[in-house]
């Protein structure tokens, strides 16, 4: 049972502009989606931070162990094979 | 009370200007004062999130006091800037319809208080961005997106503890019936709103009134709250007549820039 006295909470996510992505900027309590895309609004975009807003129920994010932060991200580490470092990039290409 | 000819503490300006000075006076003052108002929730609101959503909108209508004081101070001609037009005049020199000036009660009282104004306010700058007088349409242009935000706000709010507990719908129920009856002044129109309205430069209170009864009847019917029925009223706010709530208001906004005149930050 959810304790009622507290508003759930949730994540917002913040597109800065057009064709960024949204970035987490942190989270709010709301009773609901609509009450947090307001809280969002008064809260994370005082200072023209952004131009649209997501909110996602805390609760509904599903996180990775920290206990297992070794066996998830320690093997990328030594296979650096993997960046896309040989690539010659055109100075046309500004944004890659 | 004879409104549009010159009194004591305005000689040496047209009547026209004059006119002009206070129609700005009552749409600076009621933001200024609900402003004021608002900002009294500030470290008390039900939650942070609420905070800082109130204060948004009280340095909103505080913004929007700023640009209508400083137009009524080039209007008079007479030197005044925004400050001394807000913080050094007297009680009955303030023109905003006494709804503004009462007090905030519970959050849900503050709420109904908020959404009537609101309303009031969009339909008003809505038509306002035609006004002949261009700084108002543009001042208006800048509010009305403010006061939409606010009006999405409260609404929100009033649908919520209308529609919510026994106890939420008791509450702001009550505090509509406390209300309502100052919102007759909002649309009682005088001498000088009727001028306004014949240059243009304000749209005719009658057609703000029809719009703002649609809208708030939408709302209400959604918060399953009832609409009061309207009362003869006694008060003239908008030609400086105030409540003893004014007082108290000015008395806490005024200190600073009476103890220490031309005080900054």
């Amino acid at each position: 049972m959810e304790d009622r006295r507290q508003w759930p909470l949730y994540e917002v996510f913040i597109r800065a502009r057009g064709g960024l992505d949204h970035k987490h900027v942190g989270s709010l309590h709301a009773a609901d989606a609509r009450m947090a895309i307001d809280h969002a609004r008064d809260l994370y975009t005082r200072r023209q931070e952004g131009i649209s807003i997501w909110v996602v129920p805390s609760r509904d994010i599903t996180a990775s162990d920290p206990a297992e932060t070794d066996s998830l991200f320690e093997p990328a580490r030594d296979k650096i094979y993997r960046h896309p470092t040989f690539y010659e990039i055109p100075d046309e290409v500004k944004t890659l | 009370m004879n409104i549009v000819s010159p009194s004591a503490d305005t000689q040496g300006i047209d009547a026209d200007a004059q006119a002009l000075f206070r129609y700005v006076l009552r749409l600076g003052d009621l933001s200024l004062v609900l402003g004021q108002r608002l900002g009294e929730w500030v470290g008390h609101s039900p939650a942070l999130e609420e905070d800082l959503g109130l204060a948004n909108i009280a340095l909103d209508l505080i913004g929007q006091a700023r640009l209508l004081l400083t137009y009524a101070g080039e209007v008079e001609g007479r030197g005044r800037a925004e400050d001394d037009i807000a913080f050094l005049r007297e009680h009955g020199e303030y023109l905003n319809a006494i709804l503004v000036e009462q007090p905030n009660g519970d959050f849900g009282q503050t709420i109904v208080r908020q959404v009537l104004i609101d309303a009031y306010q969009l339909e008003l700058y809505e038509r306002m961005t035609a006004s002949t007088d261009e700084r108002l349409a543009a001042i208006a242009a800048k509010s009305v997106k403010e006061v939409r935000y606010h009006l999405r706000y409260s609404a929100g709010w009033l649908v919520r503890l209308g529609d919510g507990t026994e106890e939420s719908h008791a509450r702001v129920q009550a505090a509509l019936e406390t209300l309502w009856p100052y919102t007759v002044e909002l649309f009682a129109d005088d001498e000088l709103d009727r001028v306004m309205a014949d240059r243009g430069v304000a749209p005719r209170l009658s057609d703000v009134q029809a719009a703002w009864v649609r809208r708030i009847d939408e709302i209400l019917a959604e918060a399953t709250l009832l609409r009061p029925k309207d009362r003869p009223h006694s008060w003239h706010g908008k030609r400086g007549q105030h409540s003893e709530h004014l007082g108290y208001i000015l008395a806490e906004m005024q200190h600073l820039q009476r103890t220490y005149p031309g005080a900054r930050w």
